[in-house]
């Protein structure tokens, strides 16, 4: 067993010796002319070819086609690649073209297939990189590529690896390409279980990929590890659907919150809510078109910037409709809901004409972007940063409730109304700044929500329903609540989800509000007392 | 007092006659209808293709109209409401006597203007890809069937990638589902087992793609070559695109083939993570061929926005106009009738450097383009059929309708004629 390794090394290392000796010029030309075909096998051919040349360009070349900058000139079928300073060099020799070389260029036809084929080959080209994550990549790259070719690579480059996880994944790497040799049985044994230790969904699709033409204890071993796997991965399955469901749960209670004070805490049934949310949204992508404009080193600032300046957009127009046309309905729930469903509309269609009808990209800063994993479960950075945002816009809110003199004084309205005014309070106005407050919550939460969303004239539309279920669910006029029913309805869609289907599952979930409110009326946490009866 | 009064008289007098030269300008213009919704959820794909038939409208004006009459193009707007749309196209027919309508996108806005184009005999221009099982007398469908979709895409990544096994997801309703239906039909007729195909459904407007992504990652891992076939309807498709990025599903791993993703859905995308991944349309804006660059900077300069996008409809509305055009002037009139009869077998230039034909069947020839995400948002086409492909009404691959044909030439004038039966009137919707 300790045996075999080295043979093989010692394979590999008289292929890595022997090969650029062995080919010759005339195979590296054919290489060249198959990047010029418009067939994907030619080229495919073509850069194993040029791999397995060690032509001087190689990585060079492979880098440009990887990013399309890999060019015929059509006057003469001349393979050239554009650096990133913008010069044009001959493929063959990497010198720089004179004169106009830019014109008549073709790029080189590129499908999955090819990138597949490059990034595996780039792989092995880059696994002796002196920077470790390089490294590591290169090797993940031909993990997933298998290719047997690059066994005498990986033999290389472990020989020389210091660093103990660059070493695991190589070594995984070297397993993968192992098991499409014809390598004795105890090798591929040994291969399969370092596969097997990756634990994860790759080492899942490789292992269940070895077909029917192993030899029967190769494929017993391979299908115990599956399963293996399959056990392990079942248990982080349903932390993963809850993890989900608490992200959808915090989406949930964004949205809601600026409507569990209008809402709740004032009885305003305001279905121009989803449009504060649209409001939010759409101020997020001016600030970033500013930023890209006049000050592109700001941009991963950009949603920082745009949450003051979306609560106060959202909170003015929220102050506008209540002076203009709420505080004239109040009472009147058939009345106020009807025009706010107007004054939705009218705010889809402003937006529209404004800003047209059509998607307006918001982008993701660089720090919100990607993923990483933590046992067996992947959590998102834009996810995650959206649940600590809702944490905080919930915990602040209720600062604010609790421990200002305007949170004092909001409560004391919602709770009585008559006795606050006769304390001095005055109503009206704080009715403005309470629908104000509401409103520019909802601001923020579509600062949020533009990184998950479309940021279109509907935006709005899509969150109003949910942002209902969740505060009367929760019982009206209770902040505690809204976060308990959202994370509720949050984690229930997503466990019923995969069992049920995303339609099925919402469908039950209204089905079991619907149920839930007939037994109790005020939802979750109701609140209790005199005001509350009258 | 005296001069108020006269002033009124003058202003009135004025109104009258620009009013009556309005009307009597009217009987000399030929008036083409637009029948797409100019707000709600379907603006966002629909407003372009107003803009686009108000170009061609134009274009052919300066060109010296039709039959020696101008054009006049009459706007309205059903509102993304599908009943608002019968009565919209109503309205063009009776009362303002278009005559054609160019207009709507989704299935079941066509399907609730059918009886209404029927019972009125006017003539529809359908420009969006559908599901197909349908051919009507008025209704001609420029957009592609699902052979001319749907089909060549599952058998390029058959090929090229040798994909074996399938995840088939799509918003729930009518064209997904059918469209869906065909394409189970034709994996199994090609080998493909039962367990190594997934279908999954979402509500319109889905925003929480995690566990689909998650559950098609893991479908992606049982050792075969996985795909996505996206029947995903426009809106949603931006943060299920977002996911796929987010949790690192690359193209090379697992390729996307979308059917409604185009330029203007990317509009509102970050592309640089979707490199790759795959759309099947009748034309990109990236084709490079001179009739292309020709319409795009006709585009930009009526637009006045060099920026906006084209895409697939408003080359099928380009083709659709053109057609009508040639028809009518083969005819020699603007009637329904005649122009019904003299459609069939005009042939007109597509964007794509060839040429498009109506068929017997109301729909026409086109080449079949797949094309990999670039990261300007852009597509470049990686793949074409070798020659047109014609509209196929009827699938072969459903066990309801793979004996129908339809055919609205002279004699047998039927839009689902049984072959097996020798019969006219299957099933469906037909004469």
């Amino acid at each position: 067993m300790s045996l075999l390794p080295r043979v093989v090394l010692l394979i590999g290392l008289a292929f890595a010796v022997l090969s650029p000796a062995r080919i010759e010029a005339a195979s590296v030309d054919e290489a060249f002319s198959g990047f010029a075909s418009a067939g994907y096998d030619t080229i495919e051919k073509a850069i194993e070819t040029l791999v397995a040349s060690g032509h001087p360009t190689a990585e060079a070349v492979l880098n440009a086609l990887e990013g399309g900058n890999l060019f015929v000139r059509e006057a003469d079928g001349a393979i050239v690649y554009k650096s990133k300073d913008g010069k044009v060099l001959d493929a063959r020799t990497g010198s720089p073209i004179a004169g106009n070389a830019a014109e008549g260029l073709k790029p080189v036809r590129v499908n999955n297939r090819i990138r597949r084929a490059v990034k595996a080959a780039l792989g092995s080209l880059t696994l002796l990189n002196p920077r470790p994550e390089s490294r590591r990549a290169a090797a993940e790259a031909v993990f997933k590529g298998r290719d047997p070719t690059a066994l005498p690579h990986l033999e290389a480059a472990l020989a020389k690896e210091k660093d103990a996880g660059v070493r695991r994944v190589m070594k995984q790497a070297r397993a993968a390409a192992l098991l499409g040799t014809d390598a004795p049985e105890a090798a591929k044994l040994a291969a399969i279980e370092a596969i097997a230790g990756r634990g994860d969904l790759e080492a899942r699709a490789l292992l269940a990929s070895l077909g029917r033409d192993v030899p029967p204890a190769v494929a017993k071993a391979a299908a115990a590890a599956v399963a293996a796997i399959d056990g392990r991965l079942a248990v982080w399955n349903t932390a993963q659907s809850v993890y989900y469901g608490i992200s959808l749960g915090s989406v949930l209670l964004l949205a809601a919150i600026g409507l569990a004070i209008t809402f709740g805490v004032m009885g305003v049934i305001n279905m121009a809510h989803g449009e504060m949310v649209m409001l939010g949204a759409y101020t997020t992508f001016a600030v970033q078109e500013t930023i890209r404009q006049q000050a592109p080193e700001l941009f991963d600032y950009s949603l920082a910037i745009a949450v003051p300046l979306a609560f106060l957009v959202a909170a003015a127009v929220g102050i506008l409709i209540e002076r203009t046309v709420i505080r004239f309905l109040y009472g009147r729930p058939l009345e106020t809901l009807l025009a706010t469903w107007g004054l939705s509309l009218v705010l889809q269609q402003g937006v529209r004409s404004i800003f047209g009808p059509t998607n307006r990209e918001v982008g993701t800063p660089a720090w919100m972007s990607g993923a990483f994993d933590l046992g067996g479960l992947t959590l998102t950075y834009n996810r995650l940063t959206i649940i600590v945002f809702a944490v905080v816009v919930l915990a602040l809110l209720m600062l604010i409730t609790r421990f200002t003199s305007f949170g004092l004084r909001m409560r004391a309205v919602t709770q009585n109304r008559q006795m606050a005014a006769s304390m001095g309070i005055r109503t009206p106005w704080l009715d403005s700044l309470t629908f104000g407050l509401g409103s520019g919550i909802a601001g923020i939460a579509g600062v949020a929500l533009s990184q998950i969303d479309n940021v279109s004239p509907n935006l709005g539309q899509s969150y109003i329903i949910d942002s209902f279920m969740v505060v009367v669910f929760g019982g009206v006029g209770n902040l505690w609540g809204t976060l308990v029913a959202a994370l509720t309805l949050g984690v229930a869609n997503k466990l019923l989800e995969p069992f049920a289907g995303a339609v099925l599952g919402k469908i039950l979930i209204l089905v079991f509000i619907i149920l839930f409110i007939q037994k109790r009326p005020r939802g979750l946490f109701a609140l209790k007392g005199r005001a509350v009866e009258g | 007092m005296n001069n108020t009064l006269r002033a009124f008289a003058t202003a009135a007098a004025v109104a009258g006659s620009a009013f009556l030269s309005q009307g009597a300008m009217a009987a000399e213009t030929i008036k083409v209808g637009i029948l797409h919704s100019l707000s709600g959820t379907m603006a966002i794909s629909e407003t372009t293709l107003k803009d686009v038939m108000l170009m061609l409208i134009d274009e052919q004006n300066k060109k010296g109209g039709l039959l020696g009459k101008k054009l006049e193009p009459v706007v309205v707007d059903p509102a993304s409401n599908w009943p608002l749309f019968a009565e919209k196209a109503r309205e063009l027919i009776s009362k303002q006597k278009v005559a054609a309508v160019f207009g709507c996108w989704t299935s079941v806005s066509r399907k609730s203007v059918l009886p209404v184009f029927e019972e009125l005999n006017g003539l529809l221009f359908y420009p969006v890809q559908y599901e197909g099982e349908e051919s009507q007398r008025n209704v001609f469908y420029t957009g592609a069937a699902p052979n001319q979709q749907a089909i060549p895409a599952v058998d390029y990544l058959m090929k090229e990638e040798s994909v074996k096994r399938w995840v088939l997801a799509g918003t729930d309703y009518v064209y997904p589902r059918t469209t869906n239906k065909i394409l189970e039909a034709y994996l199994k007729s090609k080998g493909v087992k039962a367990e190594d195909i997934m279908i999954n459904y979402t509500p319109f407007g889905h925003a929480d793609w995690q566990t689909i992504v998650a559950s098609i990652k893991k479908f992606g891992s049982a050792g075969k070559k996985t795909a996505v076939v996206s029947t995903i309807n426009g809106d949603a498709n931006v943060p299920f695109y977002k996911e796929l990025g987010n949790q690192g599903v690359k193209a090379t791993d697992i390729p996307v083939v979308a059917f409604s993703v185009g330029e203007e859905e990317l509009a509102g995308v970050d592309t640089k993570p979707l490199v790759g991944h795959l759309a099947a349309w009748n034309y990109f804006m990236s084709v490079d061929k001179p009739v292309n660059k020709e319409f795009i900077k006709k585009w930009h300069a009526f637009i006045k926005n060099p920026k906006r996008v084209t895409n697939d409809p408003m080359e099928a509305h380009f083709i659709g106009f053109n057609m009508w055009i040639e028809a009518v002037k083969k005819a020699g009139t603007t009637d329904p009738n005649a122009v019904i009869e003299s459609i069939v077998g005009v042939s007109v230039p597509n964007l794509s450097g060839g040429y498009s034909t109506m068929m017997p069947n109301h729909h026409i020839t086109k080449p079949v383009l797949i094309g990999e995400v670039k990261a300007d948002g852009q597509f470049n086409t990686v793949w074409e059929t070798p020659g047109l492909v014609v509209g196929d009404e009827w699938s072969d691959y459903l066990p309801g309708s793979k004996d129908l044909i339809a055919d609205w030439r002279a004699p047998m004038s039927c839009g689902n004629f049984n072959a097996a039966t020798g019969k006219c009137g299957g099933k469906g919707k037909g004469s």
